[in-house]
């Protein structure tokens, strides 16, 4: 019976103090902390989203990146390209170049050659006329010293035209 | 608790071994009563107790003395007694001048008294103010750093009442309002169920197993529901949507039915409070007296009992440490549902 016979007394200081410690806690505890919390958790949020929105930033960043790699690769790829076709049209060029060069130097080396060549024979030739004159002139002279003998000679020459 | 057991508050109950009869039921029922004085030991026969005054008006008048006075119960002084039987019992009475006998004419004094269950009251909202108080100034000092030390410890349960019991109960938009006061009672009760669990003072009193507490936080919150009640609260009440007309004419059945709804919901929520931490309480104490009863045949048998009963009454313990939440959490939760019904709109 003690048991649920419930005291005035505990039940008048009890409704006293639980008013009390009510108005106490709200107002000078559960509402900073309850703004504080809900505040911290607003700024949670606020740090996700952001958070959110920097990685999608990023991914298209990265994407940008990527692009912008690929086109440089590209680009790179193209230029090589075309100094390699450059380099070999020069190359060409010049080979064509020297060989039409060359081919122009053996020529007129050749012509010179002849040229001098044929001079060379020129000479030659006149120089064993020369050479042929002088040596009849002194066998004539020689043998055409006494009658007899021109005699002789001019008898064979004309034996010779008789055949002839 | 279990400091004060092998002490008998009782004046009726001895202490072990002096080989006087000890009466388990009466030990258990004292120590789960509020009381006049604390008592914190005995030794012998000499009881050592903490006097708490005693505050009664009677006829006009205030009376202001300690409990002293009484003597653990044997005394009268000014004409007041404390009851030791009948309904009354361990109420303070009006005594027949110049003896110890009930003037069971005179009307019982309104007493105000600083009793045990007083004491636990203003020692627990002290504790509870002077902790949220430096925990709510942590909060405005550091508004969006993670919290810290004991902070980290309440915090998950602030948010715990706010998410699954208000806000899930009230709904999105009113919350907000209860919320403080949902806290208030959720820390009360939980803070009082734990200290009820510590064996030495100023814990150890069955503060939220006492009736009188029990029903005052049950009307706490009937009268609140009242108060915030909407236009629908009352037309759910008292003409009930969706209920055909002969249930509510000639005779008002569903009114009835829901009236008496309103009145039972707050009267359960205090007896399930109530009666789980006294159970707690008695069943602990129980396994303890055990010891005594048994030891009171035989020395051994009382000795090897112990083997069985402390490891139960610890096992006890730990259950009504989940008890301790578990009920804070249940009356919290109801409340806030009956809220959550109060201010609920049309729709």
């Amino acid at each position: 019976m003690e048991l649920i016979s419930p005291g005035l007394g505990l039940l008048f200081w009890m409704v006293v103090s639980f008013s009390l410690v009510v108005y106490i806690l709200g107002k000078f505890a559960w509402k900073p902390i309850m703004s504080s919390i809900k505040q911290r958790e607003k700024r949670i949020e606020e740090a996700l989203y952001a958070a959110e929105i920097a990685k999608e930033e990023m991914k298209q960043l990265i994407f940008d990146n990527e692009k912008m790699k690929k086109e440089a690769v590209a680009d790179r790829d193209a230029l090589l390209t075309e100094a390699r076709r450059i380099r070999d049209s020069i190359i060409a060029e010049a080979r064509e170049k020297a060989r039409l060069e060359y081919s122009k130097i053996i020529e007129s080396a050749r012509e010179n050659i002849e040229f001098e060549k044929l001079a060379a024979i020129t000479d030659l030739k006149n120089q064993i006329a020369q050479l042929s004159i002088e040596v009849a002139e002194k066998v004539l002279s020689k043998e055409l010293a006494d009658k007899n003998t021109q005699q002789a000679y001019i008898s064979d020459l004309l034996k010779d035209l008789k055949i002839n | 608790m279990l400091l004060q057991i092998n002490t008998s508050q009782s004046v009726k109950a001895a202490p072990v071994g002096t080989g006087e009869d000890f009466d388990a039921g009466a030990m258990i029922i004292d120590h789960v009563i509020d009381a006049h004085e604390w008592h914190l030991f005995s030794i012998g026969d000499k009881h050592y107790s903490i006097y708490l005054p005693v505050i009664l008006y009677y006829n006009q008048n205030f009376y202001f003395f300690s409990s002293r006075r009484f003597d653990h119960g044997y005394k009268s002084y000014k004409g007041f007694k404390i009851e030791s039987e009948g309904p009354h019992k361990g109420k303070i009475v009006r005594t027949i001048d110049g003896t110890m006998k009930t003037d069971h004419d005179a009307s019982r004094p309104l007493d105000f008294s600083i009793t045990k269950h007083v004491v636990v009251l203003f020692f627990s909202i002290i504790m509870l103010i002077v902790i949220f108080l430096t925990i709510a100034k942590k909060y405005k000092r550091h508004p969006n750093e993670p919290p810290s030390g004991f902070q980290s410890l309440i915090e998950p349960l602030i948010i715990f009442i706010r998410d699954d019991v208000a806000k899930s109960a009230i709904g999105q938009e009113k919350f907000e309002k209860y919320t403080p006061y949902l806290l208030t009672l959720f820390f009360f009760i939980f803070f009082n169920n734990l200290l009820g669990l510590i064996p030495i003072f100023p814990g150890g009193a069955n503060f939220t197993g006492d009736i009188t507490v029990a029903m005052t936080l049950a009307l706490f919150t009937f009268i609140i529901t009242q108060i915030i009640g909407t236009k629908t609260y009352w037309v759910h009440i008292f003409n009930t949507p969706g209920v055909p007309w002969y249930m509510k004419f000639p005779i008002p059945l569903m009114p009835i039915i829901e009236v008496a709804s309103m009145f039972i919901k707050p009267f359960v929520l205090m007896v399930r409070l109530f009666a789980n931490i006294t159970a707690g309480h008695l069943i602990v104490l129980g396994f303890i007296s055990l010891i005594i009863i048994l030891g009171q045949i035989n020395m051994l048998i009382g000795y090897s009992i112990t083997i069985v009963s402390v490891p139960l009454a610890v096992f006890m313990s730990l259950v009504e440490l989940i008890v301790a939440f578990i009920q804070a959490y249940v009356f919290t939760l109801l409340t806030a549902l009956y809220f959550g019904v109060a201010v609920e709109e049309s729709h």
